[in-house]
């Protein structure tokens, strides 16, 4: 049972735990738009680094190639964000 | 071995070599794949710049459960198939089939899941040529959806092998690579839900 004990377990109950807040709390009309996409773009960005580190096990894999993949949800949500800003408003 | 500092601290060199998991081409492979699919979410993100309504109300029509249920499917297909190269790592050899098999199952729930979703679309008479957002919406989960075939079939087989007892804690280069492709697919989709399905317009 050790492994299920483990820290990737735990890691697993936190993404579930964050999917949960975005999908069904940050999404609804609770918040403004900007307040909400924000959110759920930093919590996407949060998980995928998770996923990283301790699924794919880059916690313990070189530092170049960790620092490499770890730019990569922070490149794209800043990406994402700055397409979002640059929208003009529809209403 | 040990050595004796100046300060009078004593460190070790037992510290675990820093080391990617299966080899390093399955990692070039995931890093141009990670690459070609930000640059379809920027090219999203500028398609929906120009047409800001269109995707909005496209979007209204999506359905949310259902996805936000895909990324929980995927998370806990990542997390089973983790377990399943922990396992290997301790000689569990016993164990591991059946967190593959999860993983499995769980790809074949996410394919179950997809497919009812283009069902309902197609029924509603939506189809790629509907609009923009659809183009990318059929593209972008199709692409993704092929990905998560592809690694499913991977995993059927390492669940296969895992069970005649071929891999083990020196034997799990194969695992590692396919598990490390698994997480990508897992990590894709974190992305691709919000940006398709929970994206409100401003």
């Amino acid at each position: 049972m050790s492994l299920l004990r483990g820290r990737i377990t735990w890691v697993w109950l936190g993404l579930m735990a964050a999917t949960c807040v975005t999908t069904w709390g940050l999404s609804k009309d609770l918040f403004s738009p900007a307040v909400a996409v924000i959110g759920i773009f930093t919590i996407a960005a949060v998980k995928v680094s998770y996923v990283m580190l301790d699924f794919m096990e880059l916690r313990s894999a070189p530092i170049p190639v960790r620092v490499a993949f770890q730019a990569w949800p922070v490149v794209v949500a800043a990406m994402i964000l700055g397409f979002w800003f640059a929208t003009p408003s529809i209403t | 071995m040990s050595t004796l500092s100046r300060t009078g601290t004593v460190s070790t060199d037992r510290a675990k070599p820093r080391r990617l998991p299966g080899v390093d081409g399955v990692w070039v492979a995931i890093g141009a794949d990670s690459v070609i699919f930000a640059i379809l979410f920027g090219s999203f993100m500028q398609a929906r710049l120009h047409n800001p309504a269109v995707f909005e109300a496209s979007r209204h029509t999506l359905n949310m459960n259902l996805g936000g249920i895909d990324t929980l499917i995927l998370l806990t297909s990542s997390w089973s198939v983790a377990l399943g190269i922990q396992a290997l790592k301790r000689d569990l050899v016993d164990r591991a089939p059946r967190y593959l098999l999860g993983g499995v199952l769980t790809g074949l729930m996410f394919m179950v899941s997809k497919s009812i979703e283009y069902f309902e679309k197609f029924t509603a008479g939506i189809a790629p040529a509907t609009n923009d957002f659809y183009m990318w919406y059929f593209t972008l989960t199709g692409i993704h959806l092929l990905h998560v075939v592809f690694g499913t079939s991977l995993l059927g087989y390492l669940w296969i092998r895992s069970r005649r007892r071929a891999y083990s804690s020196v034997q799990r280069v194969v695992p590692e690579c396919v598990a490390s492709y698994w997480h990508l697919v897992d990590l894709l989709w974190i992305v691709l839900f919000p940006l398709l399905y929970l994206m409100k317009a401003a």
